[in-house]
């Protein structure tokens, strides 16, 4: 099946990222397609990389950019919603006149388009978050 | 050979529905839903809201935000007819716990109880929940 992933929700703070991490794992471990994971909200947390959790903790947002290094997994941040919380990629930084950019390998900024398409295309669009 | 997804071009129409249920200030779930709503309407496709829970109180008509320092975005419910978004669907039950009834609303609504609005989820193809 084609499988589409909506997170709510920062890392950390609440769970609903790291259930969807390992929804997505599911996904792929079982043969699935996994179109997009797309990130919303306070979602689009998980995409920066300068996040340094406790050494003997989990790395989110590392663990999201190894799944896209290992499986071209498509993980798409939300413009709007990454303007208002500070994630930036080299683009939007130049664009914003921002003096640098937090953006984690393997996340793309880009629409809500993306998130609608997802739904358009997919077998199942699974929301994860309150 | 042709796999069954990329019969779904860009002419496929899904029932999209946007699960409302938090209170519109607060939190920014209700706030970027509705863009959410107002970017998807571009994709054409067979959409409804419905609002429940604490979400009810999005559509309250007379929201006042000076006190708050946040803009008042409720008269944005408004402008949806205008996005082809005419299904709205309000739970009764939400109403009735929270002394609200259709009157207060600033939109026109169809109020449907717990129970077939459960049945309408059912008929969705896709649910995104905020």
């Amino acid at each position: 099946m084609k499988y589409g992933i909506l997170v709510n929700e920062g890392p950390y703070q609440h769970q609903a990222s790291d259930t969807a991490y390992q929804f997505a794992k599911a996904v792929l471990d079982k043969g699935h397609e996994l179109y997009r994971v797309f990130f919303y909200h306070d979602g689009v947390n998980n995409g920066t990389r300068f996040a340094v959790p406790p050494q003997d903790d989990r790395k989110i947002a590392e663990l999201w950019s190894q799944m896209a290094e290992a499986h071209g997994t498509d993980l798409v941040v939300c413009i709007a919603a990454a303007q208002r919380r500070g994630l930036l990629d080299e683009g939007e930084a130049k664009r914003q006149g921002k003096d640098g950019n937090n953006i984690a390998p393997g996340f793309r900024i880009s629409g809500l388009g993306q998130l609608i398409e997802a739904g358009i295309q997919c077998d199942r669009l699974v929301v994860f978050g309150d | 050979m042709s796999e069954p997804w990329e019969e779904e071009g860009p002419g496929t129409v899904k029932k999209f529905m946007y699960v409302n249920r938090k209170a519109p200030y607060g939190t920014i779930y209700a706030l970027e839903s509705l863009e959410v709503v107002l970017i998807a309407a571009a994709f054409e496709q067979d959409v409804s809201m419905a609002f429940l829970d604490d979400g009810v109180y999005q559509l309250k008509k007379g929201q006042d935000t000076k006190g708050i320092g946040q803009k008042n975005f409720s008269p944005t419910y408004r402008a949806l007819e205008g996005y082809d978004v005419e299904k709205l669907y309000v739970e009764a039950e939400s109403l009735a716990e929270r002394g609200l009834s259709e009157d207060d609303l600033l939109v026109p609504v169809e109020v449907m109880s717990r129970e077939a609005l459960a049945e309408l989820m059912n008929e969705q193809e896709v649910i995104l929940s905020f």
